[in-house]
Formats: C-alpha cells, sequence, structure tokens
C-alpha cells in the first residue's frame, strides 16, 4: 500500500496540523511516514503546502510529478498551483473558500474564474463547504480538521483510529470542537 | 511507538540523549528548531546567543569546562561563526561539541546557497549528513563520541528537506556524560608557537579520520544492478532509492573526510557510477581529485533543491511525468501581515524619496512592489555599514535594521558611525521580538530562551554610550511624524539613530479600531493599495477594507488623498 497526499492551502489554515495529524496516523498504523514541508519566509501570507508519504516503505520526502493520490486544498486557487504532483485519477478535496493574493487585491492580476471547474477538467473533485462547516461550529480555524474527515471516508482506517491520532496532535482545550468538525466533514462525504 | 519528528527535532533529541549540557544558537531558517527544541529538556541549559559567532564561542567554552555542548545554526550563520571555527579545528575539545549546520538548497529563506561542506575541508573538520530524522538523531550521537574519540569539533550538516520533514524515529534514553576540566595551554592557547604544533595534527586526525571511514557502518553499499552506481549522500540518496529502487548505491554518511578505497573499490564494479548532490560538486570534486573516474556536474544541475524528478530526468534524458499543470495562476508572495508596524517606515521612506540600505528579516520583504522601499540586502548587519560607506561617499541613505539583528550584528558598525562621524542616519525597526523565525527573545526583550527574565537592552541607551547623540524613538504609525523625522535627520550632518518602536502584530493585541472606506467619498485612485496590505482590496471601482483583517493601523489612511479612510471604533 501506498498513499501519497497533497495539502496545500495559504498560511495560517492550518495545514501543517492536518498533515500533523496524518503523519501520527500512519506511524500508529505501523506504516512509514514521511511529511515535508516548507517554513520561514513561505509562511508570511504565502502559499503553504505540505506532502505526505505512507508506505511500507517510503524513501523521498517530496511526492514525486504526477503521483500523489489526493490532495486537500484548504484554498481553491492552491488546488491549480499543487496540481502538477496528482496522477490522473487523483482525487481531489477543495474547500470552499478563496483568499485572495496580493497580485489579486491590487488588480494585477486576475483571479481564476472557477478553479474547481478547472481541476474537475481531469480529477476526481469533491467541492467541500468546510470553512463554513466549521464556522457553523463555532471556530473557522477547525476548517482543516473538517477536511481531514472529508478525507477520512476514502482511507481504510476506522473512525476511533482517526480520533485518537487527533488526540495525540492537538491540546486538549481544543480537542472537542476539532473532534466535532472531524465528525462533521466525515459525514459530508457518507 | 515510534515519534514523527523532524530532523531539527531529532537532532536536539540526539543532543540530549548524548547528556549534553550547554546549547546555544541565534535563530536562522531553517536551523530554528533545533535550539527551540532543546530549550524543552530541563537537563539542558540552552540559550538565544546574539550572534553565531558567540553561540559557537560559549559552546566552546562548555566544552573546555568539561561538558558536552551544540551550536545550532543555517548556513550563513556559518560565516558569522568562521573565525573561531577554524581555529577550533587547531585546539580540538574536551567534552564533546558538535556544530548542527543546515543549508537551504532552493533558498526556501536565506540570501544565498551556499554549501557547508566547503567549510569542513577548510577546517579539517568531519562532517557527517543524514538523510532522515533517524539518522538526525544517531549521527548526532555518534558525533559527540567521535569528537572525544578524535579530539575534535564534528559538524553535523543538515538542508531544508532533511530539517523540516518529520519521519519516524526510535528514540532513547539520555546518558549523563562529562570531562575532567584539564586545561593544556598548548592546546588551548593558540599562540604562533602553539598553533604550529596543532597543525600537523589537524592533518594528522583527518589522516586517521578518513581510515575510520573506510570502515564506518554509515558509509554503506547497496549492491544491485551491475551498470549503473549512484555515490550519493542526505536527502538525495532518498531522491536517488525513489528515482532508481534497483540501483547500486553507496551511501555517505560521512562526507568528509571520505573513504577513497570504498569509493574506487564500488566505482570498479560498475560501468558508470553517478555522484549525485545537491549544490556545489564537492564529493565529486574530492573523488575526482583522487583520479577516480565518475560522473556529476556534467548531467546534474549545481543549483536549487533537487526531487526524484530532477534526479531520473538527469539519468533518463526523456523522462517526462504525465502531469496536469495550470502555467499563468497569480503568485502568493510572502507579504507584512495586516498592521505591520514596518509598513510605516516604508510609506514614510517612499513619501520622503531616501534610498534605504536594509537587512534580514521580515522587512527585507519591503523591497517587493507595491511597497519597493529597500534598495540593498547582502547580509545580517550590512545594512548599517554600507550605509556608512555610502553615506561617506556622498550618497543619501539611511540604514534599516531590525532589532534582533542589530544586537546581531548592527553595534560594531553603528559604532563605526559614531567614531568616524559619518553623516549617517541607522532606523532600527524594533518590533521587540525576532518576528521572521517565529517570535524568539533577543537581548532587547528582557526575556531568555527559557522564558526567565532578563536585562533588556534598550538601543536608545547603548546608542548613547556608543556616542551617537541624535537619538529618537518614533511610532511607525504615525506615518507623518516619521517623515519629518526622517527629513530633520537625513539633512543633519551629525550621526543619527531612529528607532521605530512598536510590538509585531504576531506578539500584540489588534488596536480597538479599524479602518472603514467611505464608499461616498472615495475616488478609486487605488493610491491606498500601494501601501500592500491584504486587508485592503479594490471592489466595484471602490476600496474596501475586510474588517476581519484589519488590525487598525491606519497608514491606508495616509496615503488617502481624498481623506476617505475613516477611524471606526470596534
Amino acid at each position: 500500500m501506498k498513499i501519497d497526499i497533497i495539502i496545500c492551502g495559504v498560511g495560517g489554515q492550518g495545514v501543517l496540523l492536518a498533515s500533523e495529524v496524518l503523519g501520527r496516523l500512519a506511524i500508529s498504523c505501523g506504516l512509514d511516514v514521511k511529511k515535508s514541508e516548507i517554513h520561514g519566509m513561505a509562511q508570511r501570507g504565502g502559499s503553504v503546502f505540505s506532502h505526505v508519504r505512507m508506505a511500507e516503505k517510503v524513501y523521498s520526502p517530496v511526492i514525486p510529478l504526477g503521483t500523489a493520490d489526493y490532495m486537500l486544498a484548504f484554498e481553491e486557487l492552491e488546488a491549480l498551483r499543487y496540481a502538477q504532483y496528482l496522477k490522473p485519477d487523483a482525487k481531489v478535496l477543495i474547500n470552499k473558500q478563496r483568499v485572495n493574493p496580493l497580485t489579486v487585491l491590487s488588480g494585477e492580476a486576475k483571479y481564476p474564474e472557477d478553479p474547481v471547474a478547472m481541476m474537475r477538467r481531469h480529477f476526481s473533485v469533491w467541492h467541500i463547504p468546510a470553512l463554513d462547516v466549521a464556522k457553523a461550529i463555532g471556530n473557522p480555524r477547525a476548517l482543516n480538521m473538517v477536511m481531514l474527515g472529508a478525507l477520512s471516508t476514502f482511507l481504510p482506517w476506522s473512525e476511533e483510529t482517526w480520533l485518537s491520532a487527533i488526540e495525540m496532535s492537538i491540546p486538549s482545550r481544543f480537542l472537542e470542537i476539532n473532534k466535532k468538525a472531524f465528525l462533521e466533514g466525515r459525514a459530508l462525504i457518507s | 511507538m515510534k515519534r514523527l519528528l523532524s530532523g531539527n527535532e531529532a537532532v536536539a533529541r540526539g543532543a540530549w540523549e548524548a547528556g549534553v549540557y550547554f546549547a546555544s544558537s541565534y535563530p536562522g531558517t531553517p536551523a530554528t528548531e533545533i535550539l527551540e527544541n532543546l530549550i524543552s529538556y530541563k537537563e539542558v541549559y540552552a540559550e538565544w546567543a546574539p550572534n553565531e559567532k558567540v553561540a559557537l564561542e560559549s559552546a566552546i567554552g562548555a566544552s573546555l569546562a568539561g561538558k558536552r555542548a551544540i551550536a545550532s545554526m543555517k548556513h550563513v550563520g556559518l560565516n558569522v561563526a568562521a573565525d573561531p571555527f577554524m581555529t577550533l579545528s587547531y585546539t580540538g575539545v574536551n567534552a564533546g561539541l558538535v556544530i548542527a549546520v543546515a543549508d537551504d538548497p532552493g533558498l526556501y529563506s536565506s540570501q544565498n546557497e551556499q554549501d557547508t561542506r566547503h567549510y569542513v575541508r577548510a577546517a579539517r573538520i568531519p562532517c557527517l549528513e543524514p538523510s532522515d530524522s533517524q539518522e538526525a538523531l544517531d549521527y548526532t550521537k555518534m558525533g559527540y563520541h567521535l569528537s572525544e574519540e578524535f579530539d575534535t569539533p564534528v559538524l553535523i550538516r543538515l538542508t531544508t528537506r532533511i530539517s523540516h520533514t518529520k519521519t519516524a524515529v526510535t528514540v532513547g534514553n539520555r546518558e549523563e556524560k562529562s570531562k575532567v576540566v584539564q586545561i593544556d595551554v598548548k592546546k588551548w592557547v593558540m599562540l604562533p608557537a602553539f598553533a604550529r604544533e596543532r597543525h600537523p595534527m589537524v592533518i594528522e586526525r583527518i589522516k586517521r579520520l578518513s581510515q575510520l571511514a573506510e570502515e564506518l557502518e554509515i558509509n554503506s553499499v547497496e549492491i544491485n544492478e551491475k551498470r549503473v552506481g549512484f555515490i550519493t549522500s542526505g536527502v538525495v540518496y532518498q531522491y536517488v532509492k525513489e528515482a532508481f529502487p534497483e540501483a547500486s548505491v553507496l551511501k555517505l554518511g560521512m562526507v568528509y573526510p571520505l573513504p577513497f578505497e570504498l569509493i574506487r573499490r564500488f566505482v570498479e564494479k560498475h560501468e558508470i557510477v553517478y555522484v549525485v548532490e545537491e549544490l556545489d560538486p564537492f564529493l565529486e570534486t574530492e573523488i575526482k581529485a583522487k583520479g577516480i573516474k565518475v560522473k556529476g556536474k556534467e548531467v546534474f544541475p549545481e543549483t536549487g533543491e533537487f526531487n526524484p524528478d530532477i534526479v531520473k530526468k538527469a539519468i533518463e534524458k526523456d523522462y517526462k511525468p504525465k502531469t496536469i499543470s495550470f502555467p499563468d495562476i497569480p503568485e502568493r508572495p510572502p507579504t507584512l501581515c495586516p498592521g505591520c508596524p514596518h509598513r510605516g517606515v516604508f510609506v514614510a521612506l517612499r513619501k520622503a524619496k531616501i534610498t534605504a540600505l536594509g537587512d534580514i528579516g521580515c522587512y527585507t520583504l519591503g523591497a517587493i512592489p507595491p511597497l519597493s522601499s529597500l534598495h540593498s540586502c547582502i547580509c545580517m548587519g550590512a545594512g548599517v555599514s554600507m550605509e556608512h560607506g555610502a553615506t561617506v561617499s556622498g550618497m543619501k541613505a539611511v540604514a534599516l535594521i531590525g532589532d534582533s539583528t542589530f544586537f546581531h550584528s548592527g553595534i560594531a558598525p553603528l559604532m563605526n558611525i559614531a567614531y568616524n562621524r559619518s553623516p549617517s542616519t541607522v532606523i532600527i525597526l524594533d518590533n521587540r521580538t525576532t518576528a521572521m523565525t517565529g517570535k524568539q527573545p533577543h537581548p532587547g526583550t528582557g526575556k531568555t530562551a527559557k522564558g526567565e527574565k532578563a536585562k533588556a537592552i534598550m538601543p536608545e541607551e547603548l546608542a548613547k554610550v556608543i556616542g551617537i547623540e541624535r537619538v529618537k524613538v518614533v511610532d511607525p504609525y504615525n506615518v507623518e511624524e516619521f517623515i519629518k523625522i526622517l527629513q530633520e535627520e537625513t539633512e543633519n550632518p551629525e550621526p543619527s539613530l531612529i528607532i521605530s518602536r512598536r510590538a509585531c502584530t504576531l506578539i500584540s493585541e489588534r488596536t480597538d479600531k479599524i479602518w472603514e472606506v467611505k464608499e461616498d467619498l472615495c475616488i478609486g485612485c487605488k493610491r491606498c493599495l500601494s501601501v500592500g496590505c491584504i486587508a485592503l482590496s479594490f471592489r466595484n471601482e471602490k476600496a474596501y477594507i475586510e474588517p476581519l483583517l484589519c488590525f487598525g493601523c491606519g497608514i491606508c489612511a495616509f496615503e488617502c488623498p481624498v481623506d476617505a479612510i475613516k477611524e471606526v471604533k470596534t
């Protein structure tokens, strides 16, 4: 078994925490895992991505082009940016949210009219109202867990396994809302 | 159960397990988290030093005092620490000393992509290079063993991809280690007479280490295919295995000194052998110099970060993965945060049309449009020295330097300005933290790495003591006042210091007001957008401020020619 996942979004959307949960999940299931991301200059409102790879044995921390199995895009434009990593029949989950880059805000560049439709032409796409769901349960920051919940329906592990990986990754005071967000996300697909 | 650790966390864990007592560093991506993780171990004395030279020298002191020590830094930090590094090779150590240095191929967060391996060859210091977090932990521990056995510092070379990739790690326990303190002056006092005697020891030591390298387990050979073989190290080993799972590989865990006999035997077993390494042809040059026939930079790039596709493409010219990509989508470059105090300074500089010679930090982003008001950046502290040289040479300019950067390497050039009475104006962007690398404290903050209260060194007091008489402290949210002071100080021939003081938005509360565009007053001129704030956008021919993002600085209101941006209490 090999599962390669690209998670992408904008600084502050919780990309790194989502990949942390996936990493711990893989370890608890006895798989080898690597998760790779870039910190520093890139985080000041810039594009953020994480590669999560799990298998019996993982070599490269970077997913080779055209081979990723899943994408979790927390922002619509960012899905387009990292599409080159996806294999042709990849499953793509896109959060319904647009964050304009500075170049778009100032009118120098145009935000693509419909990134989701562009992705649909090539991949199986689920457009998920993760931000709305997270807002509805009281914490917009939990959108990352809604997205993970949606992803969990495609992967072989039980709900309990997922929840315990979340427990290992999130401080106890935020745990309840994050678990709730995860379950809400899970319900969105099944 | 195994733990999921980044390369940096694993180096910290390895140092702790090896019984390290003393750890010092200056923050710098991608190495910052090594010290940040060491802070959490109660047995370790961990500190942020003002710069890497101080960090390394302090670690040498700890080693001399019989305690295992670590100094960690990014690649350019080793330039700052190069002075002690070169002579430390002569003195050697008492208790084990490891220097962890993280290179940044691809320049994710750096001003250059220099290759640290040249330093280890220049200083004749052994260098280990892990290819995942488990090795980062194991090699760090091994580093202490080698350090004490061979009386040498050991350098652990990381790259961004190793530092910031989390992989599964089996951890161990701490073993307390220390050495008896015996100061042999012929070893520790590098007078010419003593140093002359130590230099042959350095040469002899590296010879013994290269003999050891021939037998070392971490230099491992996997023989599979007989035609093509690869010699590689670090994360590139993982890319080679990904691209060519069936290939024969000689993986070098120690990249200096090299096991030339092992390499020769490996090369003889194959028709063609490639040396695969990011950045400079370091291994390749060493190997070719011994007359061993290999290929390397004939096919591989000398710049940028590698990945499995680059490795594969270099060998299989017609390799082309099937991908879908969308060209021409808008870039999302990093920007100053809404409310960032640096923004006011850049807007003032732009308005006053003054050239600003800058430095390393978030404020380097001031060079990018739409702010476009920072005109140079070379290294930590260079802005202040360059401004001195430029001003003395007849140019009108100011220096821009952050508070943490000022303590790192801005004090000596400011002293030079005072001493040589140049008509300079230096601006310290004092946001009360080391913002870019993640809010680390520094000598101006009144807090230590471990969170204890410390003496807060105020740049204005320091400046007066070293002879700068004109010192002004200004709030950068007050752009008008800032412009006035800028004009006064750049006209005045005395050396002067302007301290732009307001805390970074990452460590402060939002102000109790936000700003709002009055649509009926807005003339749609887009001048406000020139402050480069993501809270501002342009819709239906009018400017708009997103209330959730507005921090309340009001710098956009300063730019509005018709006073259409108004304050609203929250």
